[in-house]
């Protein structure tokens, strides 16, 4: 079980239209791969984020699938366009079956 | 937790050349579990289709990582619907997979993975026709990064 999952985005508050922007998003969360014991060598169970999801106004931007691989805190960054104002939608997914949400508005001018 | 000969005999190869690294008594654990192989991956993301090298798919990856837990990785391939990204030295060889929407400005990510071992990293990607092309890049790991 994860706790003290804060997610971070970075996005521009206002963009022009069809503009290029980049976002950049970290979320503090374990990552733990399953591969670690504990000092009683006990195999710590899998307990990571196994899904990130990116959607403008319920359009999709990017769905990615992640594996123990990526680091503690996963980190991510891409470029998505801005047709129109709206909202970006950021949805991280947990094993342990937690959602985790963030929102950010973006003025189109 | 059942320990089979192959996971063993797994194990202890692994060992030869890991020294006395924890990885393999980890690797041991990791037999027990079913994990899909690098090229079983690659297998069902293809469909079992033709894959060329090829540099419509860009891999970015430091030539050496000296810390194995989170060396930055950025791919781009662009028109592509899916890149699929492997470490098959790892534990569980997959990485991530990225699916790009109608929004995504480039198909482009970049993100931070963890490498058990000295490998090559491959990005696979499904261009826009349908065909796959695959590209690899070395990165030497100076501290492993398996889940420490």
């Amino acid at each position: 079980m994860a706790e003290n999952v804060k997610p971070r985005v970075r996005v521009p508050k206002t963009a022009s239209k069809d503009e290029v922007i980049t976002i950049k998003t970290l979320i503090s969360h374990p990552m733990e791969s399953g591969q670690r014991k504990d000092k009683d060598g006990k195999t710590i169970p899998r307990s990571i984020i196994n899904r990130f999801t990116v959607e403008f106004n319920g359009q999709l931007v990017l769905d990615s699938t992640l594996e123990p691989a990526i680091s503690t805190n996963p980190y991510f960054e891409f470029d998505a366009k801005v047709p129109e104002t709206g909202e970006f939608k950021f949805t991280w997914y947990d094993d342990d079956g937690s959602i985790y949400e963030d929102a950010h508005q973006v003025e189109v001018s | 937790m059942l320990i089979s000969r192959r996971g063993v005999l797994a194990a202890s190869a692994s060992l030869a050349g890991l020294a006395l690294l924890p990885m393999a008594v980890r690797a041991q654990d990791a037999a027990a579990a079913p994990v899909q192989t690098a090229d079983e991956m690659i297998a069902e993301f293809t469909g079992g289709a033709d894959v060329t090298e090829g540099d419509a798919v860009k891999l970015t990856a430091p030539e050496i990582a000296e810390n194995g837990n989170t060396v930055p990785i950025s791919v781009e391939a662009a028109g592509a619907s899916e890149i699929l990204l492997i470490a098959a030295e790892n534990p569980t060889p997959g990485v991530a997979k990225f699916s790009f929407g109608p929004l995504a400005a480039k198909q482009a990510a970049a993100t931070r993975i963890r490498l058990a071992k000295t490998q090559d990293v491959v990005a696979i990607a499904k261009l826009a026709d349908g065909s796959f092309v695959r590209t690899a890049a070395n990165v030497k790991v100076t501290i492993g990064g398996c889940g420490g």
